[in-house]
């Protein structure tokens, strides 16, 4: 119980009080478990089957409340778990044992389970019984009924679930990325599958006091989804959804204590979701942001060199071209910036002898490509495009290579500067090959 | 009007106008947006009592609709990031919404009054309190008004693009190819169950919402083919689990939208056990019968190529019959004429029985 006593010195330094550190502490846990199990779900496309799982745990919350007659919160979580299960199997049951495709089954099972789980809560909840009172906390959650006993429960059911992935984070990371591989070297996939399912469910049952069945989903899949966006390492994704779900769950929990009427499961979920929004947006090379500065920044590029050409189109012999025959203002001043014009005498453009080359290089790239498109590409010669590509991104080295030299055999007369830093290959070895 | 009636009737008008737009949202594999759309609508119901304090109906109708479409073009952006899957996609989208919902009901409650029953249980049962007035005239129950015209519309929208529809769903390639815009009909069809959604909201409660849409058109399509009938099963279905619903609430006293999911997820379970073209018992038959087919051809061809008999032993250790089998194969032949037991316990074929093997191998 490190982490629980960890936490409670932490909470006495804030001075925070009883039950303000259970709800920090239980969303915080929750996250935690939520984040970790989300991403299998995630990166197994079953974002949804979560959403389905928990509302079905409601009407087991119901039965057991009704068989036993107390809300001891492990209890309900056992009657939670084993109806969450039973929504699963009836899931599975439908898509395999009908024409029903699984959005349907998933929203067959959802609802249905979900209206049962109603049915059994009105009906409690009309037989006027005292006890009752406070069950339908789960459906939005209710964290501030957490007592000291309940985060007890949920920390050491997350430590258990935690143990799990990282005794069989192999197993389970084969079966996200590739099924039919870990069956064919020998791992079972329907036990691991259950077994995950299974840990899933218990992340749900987590946290169904503190978020509840109907926004349950969002804490599985949020910090996977954000996650995502900042690494490619499935280990790495673990630990920091693991922090985003930890996070959101510390954010909201305070939030909404400080703020008066702010409910948390509410929060928490927003708190998730903004952190998702940052993350697809800003979160380094998958960042929706720099993707487009990148796009920008490419399509720039491919103007200027247009530009460019057709400058050099214009000047011929003469290397000058008259000021008032170009309009693009902008793009000139970037060739200007980039050396490649200068002004010339009475109000004239001239290419300067870097323009020059830049030029040689642009045609000679053009030229590369054209001969790839038409060669090896098989295009006929109206439908090779003409614009400068940037091909040494996209061809590979060897058939630059080949390209560039056949293309020295032949054009002997003119001499094109090479791309900066291409390995210089003799024709002749070039063509015994 | 008995204030039963009044309940099974606004019952019924819910079920029929969301298995209306429910069966092509089940139909095009958009369930699940359908379950987003039943969630964020509570933002859009929320906004429109918080910025204008009142119940107008048709407000309701127009904002939830807005709060639908931005749900749908939401899903649709995060999706086209290429960042994050579809599936993922709605599971942000729609919590994210409810939750916003939530917290303006619990931050302001003086303006929004809706109370959280409300929103998860409907308010089916208080129909009967509710009367629709206009210049000071009573012009009726207000539900009825309500869940009608949205009906109508339903009714109406699928009857003038039935055509459109039918073809967006089940060739969308040909329909984009002879000029019908997917776009077009993906959003209108999103708005007329964002807009059926709000109005079923107020009877039935968020969730329930989304098992009139899903669940009477999943069973209709167990039980069909055609898309005329799969129509008129799911609204036959919708409202039957209301009226079932309102009985089962009445006699265990509990809530009546809870009960009507309840009714419409048992009415699914018998269609997926007994329906006669999909169901899983018929599934099962037909896999019966033509393994009986299969065996009978087998007992017949090998008879007929070992010149006369065989006893059951030899079938057995031939086929890997076990003896139920073998003695259901062959009491089968016997008793339709095909094959007759000698007196040493072999089998022969018959006159018919020759005829029925040459069939065989002809195939």
């Amino acid at each position: 119980m490190s982490i629980v006593a960890g936490y409670l010195m932490f909470g006495v330094d804030l001075g925070l009080d009883y039950t303000l550190r259970n709800v920090i502490l239980g969303s915080a846990v929750l996250g935690l478990v939520g984040g970790v199990l989300g991403c299998f779900a995630v990166l197994r496309r079953q974002s949804l089957v979560g959403d389905a799982l928990a509302h079905a745990a409601l009407p087991g919350v119901c039965l057991a409340f009704m068989l036993t007659g107390a809300k001891g919160t492990f209890g309900l979580m056992v009657g939670a778990a084993i109806s969450g299960w039973i929504g699963t199997l009836a899931l599975l049951a439908i898509v395999r044992g009908s024409r029903i495709k699984e959005d349907a089954a998933l929203g067959v099972v959802l609802s249905v389970f979900f209206g049962v789980g109603i049915l059994l809560l009105t009906r409690i909840q009309r037989t006027g019984d005292a006890a009752q009172s406070g069950l339908d906390r789960f459906l939005f959650g209710q964290a501030a009924t957490l007592v000291e006993r309940d985060v007890q429960l949920m920390a050491v059911l997350s430590a258990v679930v935690l143990a799990i992935v990282w005794l069989l984070f192999k197993e389970f990371k084969l079966l996200s990325f590739d099924p039919d591989f870990a069956a064919a070297v020998g791992f079972a996939p329907t036990p691991l599958t259950v077994l995950l399912t299974t840990l899933i469910v218990v992340a749900v049952v987590i946290g169904l006091q503190t978020v509840g069945v109907v926004l349950m989903v969002a804490l599985l899949i949020a910090p996977a989804s954000a996650a995502r966006q900042w690494t490619n390492r499935l280990g790495r994704m673990l630990a920091l959804a693991g922090l985003f779900g930890a996070l959101s769950g510390v954010v909201g929990a305070v939030l909404s204590a400080r703020i008066s009427r702010l409910p948390t499961g509410p929060t928490i979920v927003l708190a998730a979701t903004a952190i998702v929004a940052v993350s697809v947006l800003f979160a380094p090379e998958r960042g929706v942001l720099w993707a487009g500065i990148r796009q920008w920044r490419h399509r720039r590029r491919l103007q200027v060199a247009a530009l460019l050409r057709d400058l050099a189109d214009r000047a011929g012999a003469t290397g000058r071209v008259d000021a008032p025959a170009l309009a693009a203002g902008g793009d000139l001043r970037a060739l200007r910036r980039r050396g490649w014009v200068g002004a010339g005498p009475d109000s004239a453009w001239v290419l300067t002898p870097t323009g020059e080359t830049e030029v040689r290089r642009a045609r000679r790239q053009e030229a590369v490509w054209k001969r790839y498109l038409g060669r090896q590409m098989n295009l006929p010669p109206e439908a090779i495009h003409h614009g400068v590509m940037e091909m040494e991104r996209v061809l590979p080295d060897d058939t630059l290579r080949l390209l560039e030299a056949e293309l020295a055999r032949e054009e002997a007369a003119e001499a094109i500067p090479r791309r900066p830093g291409t390995v210089v290959v003799d024709p002749g070895t070039e063509a015994a090959r | 009007m008995s204030s039963e009636l009044v309940v099974i009737i606004t019952g019924v008008l819910v079920g029929a106008s969301c298995a209306l737009v429910g069966c092509f949202l089940v139909l095009r594999r958009m369930a699940l947006l359908g379950d987003a759309i039943s969630h964020s609508v509570l933002l859009g119901i929320v906004g429109v009592f918080f910025f204008t304090g009142g119940r107008s109906a048709l407000l309701m109708v127009l904002g939830a609709g807005a709060v639908g479409l931005l749900t749908v073009s939401l899903v649709e952006l995060i999706n086209r990031t290429g960042r994050v899957r579809e599936d993922a996609a709605i599971g942000l989208v729609f919590p994210a919404l409810f939750s916003l919902g939530v917290i303006f009901v619990s931050r302001f409650p003086s303006r929004v009054h809706l109370d959280v029953e409300h929103v998860l249980y409907g308010e089916i049962a208080y129909a009967p309190f509710y009367r629709f007035e206009l210049f000071g005239l009573d012009l009726g129950y207000r539900s009825f008004w309500m869940l009608g015209i949205m009906a109508a519309l339903d009714l109406l929208f699928v009857g003038l693009f039935y055509k459109e529809l039918k073809l967006a769903t089940f060739d969308p390639g040909l329909a984009a190819a002879i000029g019908f815009s997917p776009v077009v009909i993906h959003y209108g069809l999103m708005a007329a169950v964002s807009a059926t959604t709000v109005v079923a909201f107020d009877s039935v409660g968020a969730i329930l919402v989304v098992a009139m849409l899903i669940v009477p058109p999943s069973t209709a399509y167990l039980l069909t083919d055609r898309l005329t009938t799969m129509f008129a099963l799911a609204v036959g279905t919708g409202a039957a689990s209301a009226v079932g619903g309102y009985w089962l609430a009445r006699s265990i006293d509990g809530s009546i939208a809870g009960a009507m999911a309840t009714v419409a997820g048992l009415l699914f379970v018998a269609a997926f056990l007994l329906s006669p073209l999909h169901g899983l018992v018929a599934r099962l038959l037909r896999l019966r019968h033509l393994r009986r087919v299969f065996a009978r051809g087998l007992l017949l061809s090998h008879l007929e190529g070992h010149h006369g008999s065989a006893d059951l032993a030899t079938l057995r250790c031939r086929f890997l019959w076990n003896a139920r089998t073998a003695a259901a194969v062959t009491r089968g032949a016997v008793r339709d004429g095909l094959v007759r037991e000698t007196t040493s316990g072999a089998y022969t074929l018959t006159e018919q029985g020759r005829g029925a093997a040459r069939d065989v191998a002809a195939g």
